[in-house]
C-alpha cells in the first residue's frame, strides 16, 4: 500500500544520504536522516510538481529552511527525476550544482537559498502570499529546524503569518513543519536554549498546531490532510523526530550533526537502514545490484 | 519645480506606476507614513502590507513575493532596512530576487532625530553585495524616473532616499539610465562628484569657486553601483583632481567606490567629503556646516585640496 511504498522510498533516500555524505567528506547526516521521512512523504505522496518543469508556476513549493539538511532534499529530488542519481556524489564538489546548502540559482527544483538559518519562513510567507495574490492553488511547505527557531527572524515571521494577507488572502496555503530532533550543532537543544513549551508558543502566536511522530508516514499524511482542510490560517506541525534516525551509531548523538561518515561507516549504516544482519550482508548484496554498486563505490573511495 | 523630498516623489511615483502595473506591492515596517507609501496603501489596500516593526521578516517576505512574480518595494529608514544585512545578503542578493529595497531618511540631513535614525553606512554595506545595484536620486524629476526604472529593471536594487526637500538639479529633458551619471556643470580645474542632497550644494559651491577663479565640473552620481566608469575617467582625465561629496560615512560610500576605481584605472588625487563618526541631533543646516557638506564648506575643502 501507499505507506509501504513511501517507507521503501525513504529507505532508498537514507542510503543515498549516507552515500553522498561519505563521498563529500563533510556535511550533515543527523538532520538529513531526521527530516527524510517528511520530505519523502511530501515529494512522493503530496506535492503537485513536475521534475520536467521545475519552474511550473502552479507547482507546490518546499522551502527547506534548515538548509544544512540538503542531502535529504537532493536524495528526493534525484529520486523524483530532477537530476540523475549519479550526480549525488558530486555533493559539495567544486562546480557542482549540489552546493553544501540549497542554491536555487544552481539547481532547478530548489526554491530558496537557505542555510543562513531563520530566513526560510519569511520567504515562505512571501511565496504563499504571492501565490494567493495570483489566485494560484499551489501550496507552500516550509521545514524548520528546531535549533533554527532560536533565530529572532523566525518569530517575526511567526507573529506575522496568521494575520498576513487577511481578510482576502489568508495564508492557509502554508504549512510549516518543525523537524524537532532535539539536537543542534553544539549539543542537545535543551542544553543550549530550550524551545519549550513549543506547542503553546506557536499557538499563542495564532497558529493551529498539530503534533506528530515525524517518522510515521501515516501520521505525516494525516497532518498534511488536516492542514489542507484548514481555512483562514497557516498550519504548524510539530514533528517529533530522532536525529540520525535509522543508523544506530548516529541516533541521538550531537557528534553526528555535522560529521560525514567514513566509507566503512557509511556501509555499516546502509546495512542497518536495509535491515540486514552482518552475517547475511554479503549474500544480500548478491541479490541487490544497486546497493552492491553503491557499496563497491564506497569501498573504492575508502582505498583512495 | 519646487523643492521636494525624494521620499515624497517616490510615494507619488508609486501611485502612478501602481495604477498601471498590478505586480507592484509595498511592504512597510510601521513607517509607511514616513516612507510615503501610505497613499499607495490607501489606493491599493490589497497590495500594501505592513509587517510591523520587523524588518528582517519584511525583507524575507519581499523575496518570497518576488519569486512569485510580484515587484515588491520593501521600505523603511535606510539604517533599519540595511541593518538586516544577512537577510538581504541571502534572501535578496544571492537569490537575485527582484526586490526593490527602499531606504528613506538617509544621512545626517534627517537632523533632530539624531544618530540612531541616521542611515550612514548603508551604501558601504550594500556595495559589498553582488547582484544588487544602488541608486540615489538627487531631485524629484530624477526620483520619479528612478522608480519607473526600478519597476522595469529585473533584479534587486537599493534605492536611497531623503527625508529633506531637494532642490531641482536635473534638466527637464533628463532621462535616468542605470550606470550612467549626469554632468550638470562643465569645468576644467576639478571634478566634484556628488550623490543625493549634496548634489545641489556642489552646484552652489561651484558658483563660489568660480568667483575665486576655479572652474569646477559637477557630476550627479545617482548610480553608485554600478559606477559610470566612462564619465568618471573622462571627467577626471580632463581635470586631474576629484572631490567626492556625500551624506554618508566617509568609509565605503561613493567616495570609496570612486577611489577604488581610480586607483586601478587612473591613479589620481582624491578628496572624499562625507560624514565622520555616527552623527548627532541638530538642525540640517548646522549639521551640514559642521561636517563641511554645505556650499561654503565644500568650496573651502576644494580650495584647500587644490592648494589655492
Amino acid at each position: 500500500m501507499a505507506e509501504a511504498r513511501l517507507e521503501a522510498i525513504a529507505r532508498e533516500c537514507r542510503v543515498q544520504i549516507l552515500r553522498m555524505l561519505a563521498h563529500a567528506g563533510s556535511g550533515h547526516p543527523g538532520g538529513s536522516l531526521s527530516v527524510i521521512d517528511i520530505l519523502t512523504t511530501l515529494y512522493f505522496g503530496r506535492l503537485r510538481h513536475d521534475a520536467k518543469r521545475p519552474d511550473w508556476p502552479e507547482r507546490d513549493r518546499v522551502v527547506l529552511s534548515k538548509g544544512h539538511a540538503v542531502p535529504a532534499l537532493y536524495s528526493v529530488l534525484a529520486r523524483a527525476g530532477y537530476f540523475p542519481e549519479g550526480q549525488l556524489i558530486t555533493l559539495r564538489k567544486l562546480g557542482s550544482p549540489l552546493q553544501g546548502h540549497p542554491d536555487r540559482t544552481a539547481l532547478p527544483g530548489i526554491e530558496a537559498a537557505t542555510g543562513s538559518l531563520g530566513q526560510g519562513l519569511s520567504i515562505s510567507l512571501g511565496l504563499a502570499l504571492g501565490l494567493k495574490l495570483s489566485g494560484s492553488p499551489a501550496r507552500v511547505y516550509c521545514i524548520l529546524g528546531d535549533g533554527e527557531t532560536q533565530e529572532g527572524q523566525v518569530w517575526e515571521a511567526a507573529m506575522s503569518a496568521p494575520k498576513l494577507g487577511r481578510p482576502d488572502h489568508p495564508l492557509d496555503n502554508l504549512v510549516v513543519i518543525l523537524d524537532y530532533n532535539k539536537i543542534q550543532l553544539d549539543n542537545f537543544v535543551t542544553k543550549i536554549l530550550d524551545l519549550e513549551p513549543v506547542i503553546t508558543k506557536w499557538q499563542s502566536f495564532g497558529w493551529p498546531v498539530m503534533e506528530i511522530d515525524g517518522h510515521d508516514i501515516g501520521q505525516i499524511v494525516k497532518a498534511l490532510d488536516q492542514a489542507e482542510a484548514t481555512r483562514g490560517a497557516p498550519t504548524f506541525v510539530v514533528a517529533h523526530t530522532v536525529k540520525g534516525k535509522g543508523v544506530s551509531f548516529m541516533e541521538n548523538d550531537p557528534e553526528w550533526h555535522g560529521k560525514a561518515p567514513k566509507p566503512t561507516e557509511a556501509i555499516a549504516g546502509i546495512r542497518e537502514i536495509l535491515g540486514i544482519s552482518e552475517g547475511a550482508w554479503e549474500d544480500y548484496l548478491k541479490t541487490d545490484s544497486a546497493t552492491r554498486a553503491i557499496v563497491d563505490e564506497l569501498l573504492a573511495l575508502g582505498k583512495k | 519645480m519646487p523643492a521636494k523630498a525624494s521620499r515624497a516623489a517616490f510615494g507619488e511615483a508609486l501611485l502612478e506606476l501602481g495604477a498601471r502595473d498590478d505586480r507592484i506591492v509595498t511592504l512597510d515596517a510601521d513607517l509607511s507614513k514616513s516612507t510615503m507609501t501610505v497613499n499607495f496603501g490607501k489606493k491599493f489596500p490589497g497590495r500594501a502590507f505592513n509587517l510591523g516593526i520587523a524588518e528582517s521578516n519584511m525583507v524575507g517576505v519581499a523575496a518570497g513575493l518576488a519569486l512569485t512574480g510580484r515587484i515588491p518595494f520593501a521600505c523603511s529608514f535606510a539604517c533599519f532596512v540595511v541593518g538586516r544585512f544577512e537577510t538581504i545578503r541571502i534572501s535578496v542578493a544571492y537569490t537575485n530576487a527582484n526586490v526593490k529595497l527602499v531606504g528613506t531618511h538617509s544621512g545626517i540631513a534627517i537632523g533632530e532625530d539624531g544618530y540612531s535614525q541616521m542611515g550612514l553606512e548603508d551604501i558601504a554595506c550594500i556595495r559589498s553585495l553582488p547582484n544588487i545595484g544602488i541608486v540615489q536620486p538627487a531631485d524629484e524629476l530624477e526620483t520619479k524616473q528612478v522608480i519607473a526604472h526600478a519597476v522595469e529593471h529585473q533584479g534587486p536594487l537599493y534605492l536611497r532616499l531623503t527625508r529633506q526637500n531637494l532642490e531641482p538639479v536635473c534638466p527637464p529633458d533628463y532621462r535616468f539610465q542605470l550606470g550612467r551619471w549626469l554632468v550638470l556643470r562643465r569645468g576644467h580645474d576639478v571634478t566634484l562628484i556628488a550623490t543625493g542632497g549634496p548634489v545641489f550644494n556642489c552646484l552652489e559651491a561651484a558658483k563660489l569657486l568660480e568667483s575665486d577663479g576655479i572652474s569646477a565640473e559637477v557630476i550627479n552620481a545617482a548610480c553608485i553601483k554600478p559606477l559610470d566608469d566612462e564619465t568618471l575617467v573622462r571627467s577626471v582625465g580632463k581635470t586631474g583632481r576629484v572631490v567626492t561629496v556625500e551624506d554618508h560615512s566617509i568609509a565605503g560610500g561613493l567616495g570609496g567606490a570612486v577611489a577604488e576605481t581610480l586607483a586601478e584605472v587612473l591613479p589620481m588625487p582624491v578628496k572624499r567629503l562625507g560624514v565622520q563618526g555616527f552623527g548627532e541631533s541638530g538642525d540640517l543646516k548646522g549639521l551640514y556646516a559642521k561636517h563641511g557638506l554645505h556650499p561654503a564648506g565644500i568650496a573651502a575643502s576644494v580650495k584647500k585640496f587644490l592648494n589655492r
